[in-house]
């Protein structure tokens, strides 16, 4: 077992090392940071194969399906309410409306546990932070591997931090139950992503660019929900 | 007399024949891109969910049904040439073929996998705008899940001769094509086109990727 520290260190030599390694290779627009993000990239696969998906594994083995589907439920009703205020922030009320007019009916039924909006037909919607920051005019940013987290940008991993330090989790004062608030919804999260990252690995030739590049298209195409306009690049 | 009739008879029956022929030549390119994708969307999952063979997890029964339904409806060659950008011109008529080929192969083990999962979702076909002289639209669909967000899905589609067909597939955004476009280039600029043929079939060979 090796110390925190000492683990650390070796992580910062192995950065320092892909940055250097880094300098050769023309560096992408999207993506200057590409060698740090690979490495961080290589640690993530690791930590994932080794601490998340034997979670996972018991997560789904043990905890019944109409449960975790509750558990989803619950953390999702949350990012509606987020949905509904980044709605607001970025001009669009209807949008707005339809995110909170979900959390009135989902609340009032068993605390959000069931989603009985979307069986009425209320759609979710998908505002957040990254987007608002987007829609006010904040460049994109380069793009960043997390590990755990997963890929992000500056902005979306602003955006990120906002939303964590709004709340509502963070406002817990109990210390257990707010970190194991937290423990669920990384698990919740990763669970969800499952049958999505067995179909990466058998599409992809580098898991790491197909990834990045699935995320920044799907980023964009949320930014300009649904209507993103053509591409100079493309052909 | 009888050979006037006879005549008579040859030439309504070549004249059935050929009429018959033009109408079934243009039901098939009248058929509107929606209602292609409907159909065959409809007719592969009414298979995948009655069929004992895909229920049970046979692999090569999951690929046959997609070989015979659903694939010939999509256009591999231009798929692929949009997946290499402009690269594609810089590769040789036989190294074009190879890479469709291999290309094609990655797509349907993706796809089939992805089949795997289905369980009990259904579809919601937007209606299409489309003027008539259009010959390139945006067919969009939704999956929903019951208690899920649904996935928008949408297949872009060109009309060629034989009728519509699909040459791309957006799962909510992502362009399945120019998602590879990158990876297609690393590997070009790392071992040339050949590099990439290679890679692409050491993938199909069952090889994961790094």
């Amino acid at each position: 077992m090796m110390r925190p520290a000492e683990a650390a260190a070796r992580l910062l030599g192995a950065l320092a090392v892909a940055l250097l390694a880094g300098c050769a290779a023309v560096p992408s627009k999207v993506d200057p940071l590409e060698p740090m993000n690979r490495a961080l990239f290589e640690v993530h696969e690791v930590a994932d194969k080794v601490v998340m998906k034997p979670i996972i594994d018991v997560y789904t083995a043990v905890v019944p399906k109409l449960v975790r589907t509750g558990v989803s439920n619950f953390f999702n009703n949350i990012d509606d309410l987020f949905s509904g205020v980044n709605a607001l922030l970025q001009g669009k009320p209807e949008k707005a409306g339809n995110d909170f007019g979900r959390i009135l009916v989902n609340t009032f039924v068993m605390g959000g546990i069931f989603d009985v909006a979307s069986d009425l037909g209320i759609e979710r919607g998908d505002e957040d932070f990254g987007q608002t920051f987007g829609v006010w005019g904040f460049p994109q940013g380069p793009f960043l591997f997390v590990p755990i987290i997963g890929p992000t940008t500056v902005r979306d991993g602003t955006g990120l931090l906002v939303r964590i330090y709004a709340g509502p989790v963070g406002f817990i004062p109990d210390v257990p139950l707010r970190n194991s608030l937290y423990g669920v919804g990384a698990v919740d999260i990763r669970a969800q992503a499952t049958d999505a990252m067995s179909i990466v690995d058998t599409a992809s030739l580098d898991k790491y660019l197909f990834i990045r590049n699935a995320y920044l298209q799907r980023r964009r195409y949320l930014l300009y929900d649904g209507k993103v306009p053509p591409d100079k690049e493309d052909e | 007399m009888m050979d006037r009739f006879a005549c008579w008879v040859r030439g309504a029956a070549a004249v059935v024949a050929v009429s018959a022929f033009a109408l079934a030549a243009t039901a098939q390119a009248q058929e509107s891109p929606e209602v292609l994708v409907k159909r065959v969307s409809e007719d592969v999952i009414a298979t995948i969910k009655s069929d004992p063979l895909v229920q049970a997890g046979n692999q090569a029964r999951v690929r046959e049904v997609m070989e015979t339904k659903l694939l010939p409806n999509f256009d591999f060659a231009r798929m692929t040439a949009l997946a290499m950008g402009r690269n594609w011109r810089a590769a040789t008529p036989e190294q074009q073929q190879r890479l469709t080929d291999e290309f094609r192969t990655l797509l349907v083990r993706t796809y089939s996998g992805a089949l795997n999962k289905y369980r009990d979702e259904t579809i919601d076909y937007k209606p299409l705008r489309m003027n008539p002289g259009d010959t390139d639209v945006i067919v969009r669909t939704a999956v929903l899940k019951p208690g899920g967000t649904p996935i928008q899905i949408d297949y872009s589609m060109a009309k060629a001769a034989a009728g519509w067909k699909a040459y791309d597939v957006i799962v909510g955004g992502v362009s399945l094509v120019t998602n590879y476009r990158d990876e297609f280039n690393e590997q070009i600029k790392n071992g040339g086109v050949d590099g990439l043929i290679r890679t692409l079939a050491e993938k199909n060979k069952g090889a994961t990727a790094k």
